[in-house]
């Protein structure tokens, strides 16, 4: 099985252990990523608050490559990422105005808006049978390793991967925008428990980070109390912001607002790693900064 | 508006109780809409003759639309039923005849669906409008149907 | 030869605004077969008919073309006009050049050329229209009521005490509808159950009404006058002659766990039960689904399970082997009363179009109930006897929140209209709430406040002045468990400010929608309906209680959302149509039938396969010696609607409609060709 990727920006940076248990994960799973060729900066954040065309044209250029490179669907991990493409996407099919404009700006007249684009967490969750059935033969082999079995986990889904339901759950509605289980289900595979709990939509700050970390610091402390308040004994998220924020500012948090969490907080490709046998140093997991060890030893 | 200002003129089949009544609405609400689609009423879309439609396009008409009753609502039961299986036969000879089918809508329209009769309208207009006039039946007739003639588009 | 008379209505400034009714009357005028053509600010006025009287009169007129508003209108008005004046009234007919012309249209040069050519048409039409004469039909003098609640037993009871008979048909059980689980109304806090069911035990008392409870309409044949309505009389497994209602079978029920649907599943009920202790009529029904002796016969047990209510019924009332049975019923006239439901938040919905409400938690949150919930812990003969209590754990709650709009004026949920009820009784329940839990505090998150009956307004301030409700204008986003309490995260959108509060429990003033399955009912009867379900009205100004299909009325919820008030006088309104249309001798029908033409009828019958309404027979054309020469087709005009469907099916084109005949709608698309400037077209005109 094929599917293009689309690694964007964080993924060789801030979100580093990301693209490398997606990419450990890939092969287990029978998947090859095929990286698109000369991809470009998806603009997240900047380029749709200063210029609209210049949005869609970065964003565009990536599908407009991965057209010409026959590749039919995209895989874009970050959540931020995919949220810019998939607009995109859906602002040139519903615009034939800006359609027009955007290939006149790339120079592609014979871009056709064709590919589509998958998050993380929909490319694991159709793949969850296939996730739980390695996980199941990688426990029965070996009970020494990392086991992330019975561990309670809870799954933070933050604003751009369900939302907003016009563009994410188009054409076709892969999750609900108000109760969304994919990522449930992908944890569930893997053996982990998923608690029920209450902030799973709530927004963590996003790129106030650098800029306000008071609000970080409030909203962050509003969603690790309810996790551990709900009983988890860590995160689960899919998007690298989402992971700075809760993971690298967790300290900050806790001096800033006030509160104890120790959750360490993993990718959902970290989590799917772990249950596929991979070693923690394989995932990337010494990068972060809440251990994962003690958790993991932890679980039965 | 093409650059020969030609503007199309459209003969509608509607029924009754839900387009007619549809396109009251339209006009109570004041949509407005493009001025070249005549109506003729009749009670029911089974009423329609496929008749109708080659005579409309004889005597000037550049489109046709038909509408009725979505299925299941019809007023008399299952006259749209029967409408509606007549001119799935009728489709297959539109071409043949010599007719662009793209110069017909077949449509259901209820009685509280204003807005939807007025994009029929505007969307048949601007369609035909594009295909240009068909003077292919009235050719035909005027010529007194002297052999080998092109039918037209 | 053909003298038409052409009258052009400006319509005060409607038409004439945008169409130059002048230029149109004098095009009009050069038409072949036109002898009078005129234009007039104001045609369905008293001196815009006499203007047609006198024309018809000095000018020896054969038909009239009036060319003004849908024929909708006024085609009544101005037949009646020409018949004053001693012209068949088929001979009038009308060309629409406001709704389809003058209103939807700016360019005067346009509408003008397409008025004239509306018009035109009509005018080749009337040339060939002939002289019909109504046809006469019997008036079967009863009406079938579809739905017992308020509305259904209103009307019903104004039938019945003018004389007439009513067959009222009623799905649940009991009659009563929602009414019957509320507490207490608005404005007057009258308890519900205390107005309602002396009016419930009249209907089921009155020697004019014929009441079919736990019964639905299975079909629907005939037309006005004559309907023929089959019902499904559902089998209760209880011999209702032989029961008294003492309600032994009841205490010796052992099943008391099945969910109370009267209780809108807050209490609980056995398996043989009434669904509340007012019901009318008192005799109980066996829920087969939870019954044991039923679901024993299900699995194929040797011996009968159970059956202890039949060991206790004094009166051996009790008849497992009953099945549902149809009946028969004819009647003249029928009034569609069949009410509301309430919008769920949850996952699934009864109509597609409608989405739930994952934010409040799709109704898996306990202690978030809609206000029928909050009506029954109210009702002092509730599962609560009156006291507000928690679902969740049976605590008083001493916060509650309501939240009004859920569903209604949501387009992201699939229902743009407002419901019309929910601001009315969110006051009143803040006010009950108040009345029996002193200490409690009630919070309102709205959006408007409807208060637009008598009295209402005063009504829902005494909730914010008297009883210390507090209102806080905005909408609220989520709705999460927090432990026992509930959190309601809103905005105050009069502060400006988010606001976060805990709740005991949530009141959700939910949509009120028609009920599951309308659609269903509504194409048995031929009535249309719109994207939510409710019933069409003929007219939504001048004609709310009548349907677009003659004989069919429509009173109460099932419209449109409404209170009971407004209820009972829709009801009383349909049942006054409904005696009006009885107190009539006979009924006049409208005379565009088919017509066979014997000589040319080859009876191949293919007219016969395609009716809607089987009214083709088969008639035998005998010589005098009474030999068979041929059996040809035959058209009942009492049953024949005029859908013409027979018509366009005829390979001889020996079938025709009157009033749309194959000479009159060619006659009309013969007329395309002309654009009244000069140009006067080809074909045979007379």
């Amino acid at each position: 099985m094929k599917i293009g990727y689309y690694p964007g920006c964080s993924l060789s940076s801030t979100g580093r252990e990301y693209n490398e248990s997606l990419q450990v994960i890939a092969p287990l799973l029978g998947v090859t990523l095929q990286e698109i060729e000369d991809w470009n900066c998806c603009g997240a954040s900047s380029a749709h608050a200063t210029n609209r065309q210049l949005s869609l044209a970065l964003a565009a250029r990536n599908l407009a490559l991965a057209e010409t490179q026959a590749i039919p669907e995209v895989l874009a991990p970050c959540a931020a990422c995919y949220n810019r493409l998939a607009s995109a996407r859906h602002a040139l099919a519903k615009d034939t105005r800006a359609f027009e404009k955007t290939r006149e700006v790339l120079e592609r007249p014979e871009f056709s808006n064709s590919v589509r684009v998958k998050t993380s967490v929909e490319w694991l969750r159709d793949l969850a049978p296939v996730i739980q059935k390695k996980a199941e033969e990688t426990a029965s082999r070996s009970a020494t390793s990392p086991s992330v079995k019975g561990l309670k986990v809870a799954c933070y889904y933050g604003c751009l991967l369900v939302r907003p339901p016009e563009v994410t759950q188009w054409p076709t509605q892969w999750d609900d925008p108000e109760d969304p289980s994919s990522m449930e289900t992908v944890v569930r595979a893997t053996g982990a428990e998923p608690v029920r709990w209450n902030r799973r939509l709530d927004c963590c700050g996003a790129g106030f980070s650098l800029s306000r970390l008071d609000s970080v610091a409030r909203l962050g402390r509003e969603i690790l109390q309810e996790a551990k308040k709900a009983g988890a004994q860590a995160l689960v998220v899919a998007c690298p912001l989402c992971h700075v924020n809760l993971d690298f500012r967790q300290q900050a948090i806790a001096r800033k607002a006030g509160g104890e969490f120790d959750l360490p907080v993993f990718y959902i490709t970290e989590l799917v790693g772990l249950a596929l046998g991979a070693s923690q140093a394989q995932l990337g997991l010494n990068r972060h900064y809440v251990r994962t060890d003690s958790v993991l030893e932890r679980s039965p | 508006m093409t650059s020969t200002g030609f503007e199309p003129k459209i003969a509608a089949f509607v029924c009754n109780w839900c387009t007619y009544t549809g396109a009251d609405l339209a006009g109570t609400s004041r949509i407005q809409m493009a001025t070249n689609v005549r109506i003729i009423r009749l009670p029911c879309t089974g009423r329609i003759d496929p008749l109708f439609i080659i005579k409309a396009f004889e005597r000037g008409a550049d489109g046709v639309i038909v509408s009725g009753c979505h299925p299941a609502d019809c007023h008399y039961t299952a006259g749209n039923y029967h409408a509606r299986r007549r001119f799935t036969l009728f489709n297959d000879f539109i071409e043949f005849l010599g007719i662009d089918s793209r110069r017909i809508t077949f449509s259901w329209v209820s009685a509280s669906e204003g807005q939807k009769w007025a994009d029929i309208v505007n969307d048949t207009t601007a369609r035909v409008r594009e295909l240009g006039p068909f003077s292919g039946y009235r050719d035909l007739v005027r010529s007194g149907l002297t052999g080998g003639q092109d039918a037209g588009t | 030869m053909s003298r038409i008379g052409v009258f052009v209505c400006h319509c005060g400034e409607n038409i004439a605004r945008t169409v130059d009714c002048a230029a149109v009357a004098k095009r009009l005028a050069e038409l072949p077969g036109v002898a009078h053509s005129v234009d007039y600010k104001y045609m369905c006025s008293d001196p815009g008919q006499a203007l047609i009287k006198q024309a018809i009169a000095e000018k020896g007129l054969t038909g009239v073309v009036v060319a003004a508003c849908s024929p909708h209108m006024h085609e009544k008005t101005f037949r009646r006009a020409v018949s004053g004046a001693g012209m068949n009234p088929h001979f009038c007919e009308m060309a629409n050049i406001r709704e389809h012309c003058s209103w939807i249209h700016e360019d005067r040069v346009k509408a003008t050329d397409k008025a004239t050519q509306l018009a035109s048409f009509i005018v080749e039409k009337v040339k060939r229209n002939r002289p019909l004469q109504p046809i006469h039909i019997p008036i079967e003098r009863r009406a079938l009521v579809i739905g017992g609640g308020i509305a259904g037993i209103q009307a019903s009871l104004d039938i019945a005490d003018g004389n007439r008979e009513v067959v009222l048909v009623e799905k649940e059980p009991s009659i009563g509808g929602h009414m019957s689980q509320l507490s207490e109304t608005f404005p007057t806090l009258d308890c519900s159950q205390c107005i309602l069911t002396p009016r419930m035990v009249e209907t089921y008392q009155h020697e004019r009404i014929r009441l079919h409870t736990y019964s639905e309409v299975e079909s629907v044949e005939g037309y006005i006058g004559n309907f023929t309505v089959r019902i499904r009389k559902k089998s209760r497994s209880i011999d209702e002659e032989k029961c008294n209602g003492c309600g032994a079978c009841i205490q010796a029920c052992p099943n008391r766990k099945s969910p109370n649907e009267f209780d809108t599943g807050l209490g609980k009920r056995t398996s043989v039960y009434v669904p509340f202790p007012q019901a009318v009529p008192n005799i109980p029904v066996i829920d087969r689904a939870s019954c044991l002796f039923f679901r024993g016969r299900a699995k194929g047990a040797k011996k009968d399970v159970c059956k202890k209510c039949e060991a206790a019924c004094g009166k051996g009332a009790i008849a497992f082997d009953r099945e549902d049975r149809i009946i028969e019923e004819k009647v003249g006239a029928i009034i569609i009363a069949t009410g509301y439901q309430l919008y769920s938040i949850g996952k699934e919905q009864a109509n597609s179009a409608f989405k739930g409400y994952g934010e409040y938690g799709y109704g898996t949150i306990p202690d978030v109930i809609d206000g029928l919930q909050f009506e029954r812990l109210a009702s002092a003969s509730g599962p609560t006897a009156g006291k507000i209590l928690r679902p969740s754990d049976g605590k008083e709650p001493k916060r509650i929140i309501f939240l009004q709009c859920i569903g209604s004026r949501d387009p992201a949920k699939g229902i743009q209209f407002c419901s019309k009820i929910c601001c009315m009784y969110v006051a009143k329940h803040t006010m009950l709430y108040k009345h029996k839990v002193h200490g409690g505090q009630a919070t309102v998150f709205f959006m408007d406040i409807r208060a637009a009956g008598k009295g209402y307004d005063e009504f829902s301030r005494r909730a914010i002045e008297e009883d210390g409700a507090r209102y806080i204008r905005g909408r609220v986003s989520k709705l999460e468990r927090d432990g026992e309490a509930i959190k309601v995260y809103g905005y105050d959108t009069l502060n400006g400010a988010p606001v976060v509060m805990d709740a005991d429990m949530v009141v959700l003033a939910t949509a009120m929608v028609p009920q599951t399955g309308i659609s269903t009912l509504a194409q048995k009867l031929s009535v249309s309906y719109d994207r939510y379900g409710f019933i069409n009205e003929a007219h939504p100004k001048l004609r709310p209680v009548e349907t677009n299909t003659a004989g069919i009325f429509v009173a109460g919820a099932c419209q449109a959302p409404r209170d009971i008030p407004d209820s009972v006088s829709m009801a009383s309104a349909a049942a006054a149509k409904v005696l009006g249309l009885f107190s009539n001798e006979k009924l006049e029908r409208e005379p565009s039938v088919a017509v066979v033409n014997r000589e040319l009828c080859t009876g191949c019958f293919h007219c016969q396969r395609v009716c809607p309404y089987g009214a083709i027979d088969r008639f035998e054309v005998k010589d005098r010696k009474d030999t068979l020469l041929k059996t040809v087709a035959e058209v009942n005009k009492g049953i024949c609607q005029g859908c013409g469907t027979c018509q366009a099916t005829c390979p001889s084109k020996s079938v025709e409609l009157e009033g749309f005949t194959d000479e009159q709608v060619f006659a009309e698309i013969n007329a395309l060709e002309w654009t009244g400037q000069g140009n006067s077209g080809e074909g045979g005109r007379r």
